[in-house]
């Protein structure tokens, strides 16, 4: 397959009175063409910050790209001038968002917002644009998408507003869908429904996606591979099957075993992760996850664990992840 | 939308009533009257009967609820009756000036929104920068300026500029002359108190659009519309600036409204026959029929305006519709 994505050392942090806050300390990884690639983590953990800056779409300042490389088909996004990032954003990477009662301009027709992307990236006459806009709405599966174009966000349901959403973003037929967080806002069976259509598409039209969640259910049923991120900092990867069945970090088990399960027996209780996250403007030296892991040793609180193979496609940033195995059972 | 603006065009009926009522009293809980003004203000020996004749002609000795049904029919038929000060028409008087005030107040407004938005904008997207920093020093300095004192020192800042330049002082027309008979007289004229009041408003206006604006660009949609690739020209003229245009519109309505009648300093320092100056007249002569059909007028605008607002916001926002 071949390379769309690839993020080296990623750094993003962010300037604030009470210190700078490292949002984003240092991450790589890659999505293939076609590929879902997820990331996986706790509020605050640096998952949105780190997709919205490919895009340098964090507001700068505060915030701040402070190292890293994005290369995008072989451009570095992090370098490219306001105009070629411009050029890409919408064109070659779309991004779907977390609020659709809010990421839509009340006062703008849908029809305009789903337009606008397509005049600004292609050649289209507005009534080609129209054309194409009714012909995005059918394919995320709104009815009568002719009157919805002439129709204002207040007149939609969540469901449907993520549903135009998902259609802005496939107006240019980007390589490349940013789905921060697309089903949190929406109730459960929206949910399903929306994760369902962007999976067909993506799978239709080829496009890969970075499905940016908390949920771990979403993960195993539609990602290809997981990057788990805590305190800005990926500590583990690998395919959803490896991480799902055979997670190797103490803050993946943790996860894991907090999500409710429904082949679980009724009555048994679920497993905080106890404790809190850290404050990223004070991260000490070690491991970011010690004062909540239930592994940590001395080594953990001297040194920063970086990842580590543990199988080829599986790796995780703990220096126990061999003897995770004999503890698991206490947690999960 | 229609019947909603029928609706709000009937509700004035109540809202003039209720003016009409409140001004009927207050005029008349201030001591004194006309007769007694005109006739003791000339310094000599009045007779009581010269008084009451005078009463008597103007009505006065009437009972209050007379005097009241008088006025309610006058403002019902239009017809507004005489000042009882230079027996003139009060349509009369009233509207040589309310040009004069109308054209001031529209002056103002449109230079206080080319100044404020572009300005207001600006300094919400350079937040913090030193252009932030001039803009809002511009409006801070517009906010603490009196209009008198600006109207003040543009006149002697005409004088002093006119005589290096020309060898003589220049000074704007007296005399008002409408604009469609000579602009340059006209607008030699009431550019300087529309500039003067202009100031002030602008550093109002600007500090609400600055607000507003700062507000919307933090918006989700804004994002969108950036993650869209749109230009940055685009999302802050369109995408934010619309949403960010209700408070504006409200604020440069109720400044409007305001002027019609709020001139009353500036008119003095730029020598005008205004409304304001009018409407000070009235009240201290105690001219009962003008001061009153003045806050009709007066009351009128504002209940206009405020519908015309009203009317601009369901127009900007499709959120609001009017039923």
């Amino acid at each position: 397959m071949t390379r769309l994505l690839e993020i080296e050392d990623l750094q993003v942090q962010f300037f604030t009175s009470d210190g700078i806050v490292e949002a984003v300390g240092g991450i790589s990884y890659h999505i293939d063409a076609g590929e879902t690639v997820a990331i996986v983590g706790e509020s605050g953990c640096g998952k949105s910050v780190g997709a919205m800056s490919l895009l340098r779409l964090i507001p700068e300042p505060p915030g701040k790209i402070a190292n890293g490389r994005a290369l995008f088909e072989g451009r570095d996004l992090l370098k490219l001038s306001n105009a070629d990032i411009r050029n890409v954003r919408g064109r070659e990477i779309a991004m779907v968002f977390q609020e659709p009662m809010t990421s839509l301009n009340p006062v703008f027709s849908v029809g305009r917002q789903l337009t606008e992307t397509l005049l600004r990236h292609t050649n289209a006459s507005e009534a080609e644009a129209k054309e194409r806009g009714i012909e995005l709405l059918n394919q995320v599966g709104i009815s009568d998408p002719a009157r919805r174009l002439t129709q204002f966000p207040h007149h939609l349901s969540g469901g449907m507003r993520q549903r135009v959403m998902i259609a802005m973003a496939l107006s240019c037929e980007p390589k490349l869908i940013i789905a921060d967080e697309p089903t949190t806002a929406l109730d459960v069976t929206i949910q399903a429904q929306i994760l369902e259509l962007m999976k067909n598409l993506s799978e239709r039209l080829g496009v890969a996606q970075l499905i940016i969640t908390h949920n771990l259910g979403v993960v195993a049923r539609y990602a290809k591979r997981v990057n788990v991120m805590y305190a800005g900092k990926i500590v583990e990867t690998g395919t959803a099957t490896e991480i799902y069945h055979n997670p190797r970090h103490p803050y993946t088990l943790g996860l894991l075993a907090s999500v409710p399960r429904l082949d679980q027996p009724r009555g048994t209780k679920l497993v905080p992760i106890e404790g809190q996250p850290p404050d990223l403007t004070r991260l000490g030296d070690g491991c970011a996850f010690r004062p909540r892991c239930r592994f940590a040793t001395e080594r953990c609180a001297n040194e920063i664990p970086n990842l580590r193979s543990v199988e080829s496609n599986h790796m995780s940033a703990c220096w126990h992840f061999e003897n995770l195995d004999q503890q698991k059972s206490t947690v999960a | 939308m229609y019947k909603y603006a029928v609706k709000r065009i009937l509700l004035m009926i109540p809202t003039l009533i209720g003016a009409g009522i409140l001004v009927f009293m207050l005029m008349r809980m201030i001591p004194g009257d006309i007769c007694e003004i005109r006739l003791g203000g000339t310094g000599l020996m009045v007779d009581k009967e010269q008084i009451d004749i005078c009463r008597e002609n103007l009505g006065l000795n009437d009972s209050l609820a007379k005097q009241f049904l008088d006025f309610a029919v006058g403002i019902a038929t239009l017809n507004f009756g005489d000042s009882m000060w230079t027996g003139r028409p009060v349509t009369e008087e009233i509207s040589v000036r309310f040009q004069l005030t109308l054209q001031i107040a529209i002056m103002a407004t449109l230079t206080a929104v080319i100044i404020a938005l572009p300005f207001g904008v600006i300094s919400a997207i350079k937040q913090n920068t030193w252009v932030d920093y001039c803009i809002r020093l511009f409006s801070i300095a517009g906010i603490a300026t009196p209009s008198f004192w600006l109207g003040i020192m543009i006149i002697l800042g005409l004088l002093i500029v006119s005589q290096q330049l020309f060898g003589e002082p220049w000074m704007m027309p007296i005399q008002f002359v409408p604009i469609w008979e000579d602009p340059l007289a006209n607008l030699s004229q009431t550019i300087w108190p529309a500039v003067a009041v202009g100031y002030r408003y602008a550093a109002v206006v600007v500090r609400m659009t600055r607000s507003a604006m700062l507000e919307v660009l933090r918006e989700d949609y804004v994002r969108t519309a950036r993650a869209k690739g749109l230009f940055e020209k685009i999302i802050v003229n369109q995408h934010a600036l619309k949403n960010a245009l209700l408070p504006v519109v409200t604020l440069v309505g109720i400044e409007f409204a305001f002027l019609i009648g709020g001139l009353v300093v500036t008119e003095q320092v730029f020598n005008l026959n205004g409304l304001g100056k009018l409407f000070v007249d009235a009240v201290l002569d105690h001219d009962f029929t003008l001061t009153q059909s003045l806050v009709m007028m007066v009351v009128t605008v504002f209940v206009v305006v405020n519908l015309l607002v009203d009317l601009i916001y369901a127009w900007i926002d499709p959120r609001i519709h009017y039923t």
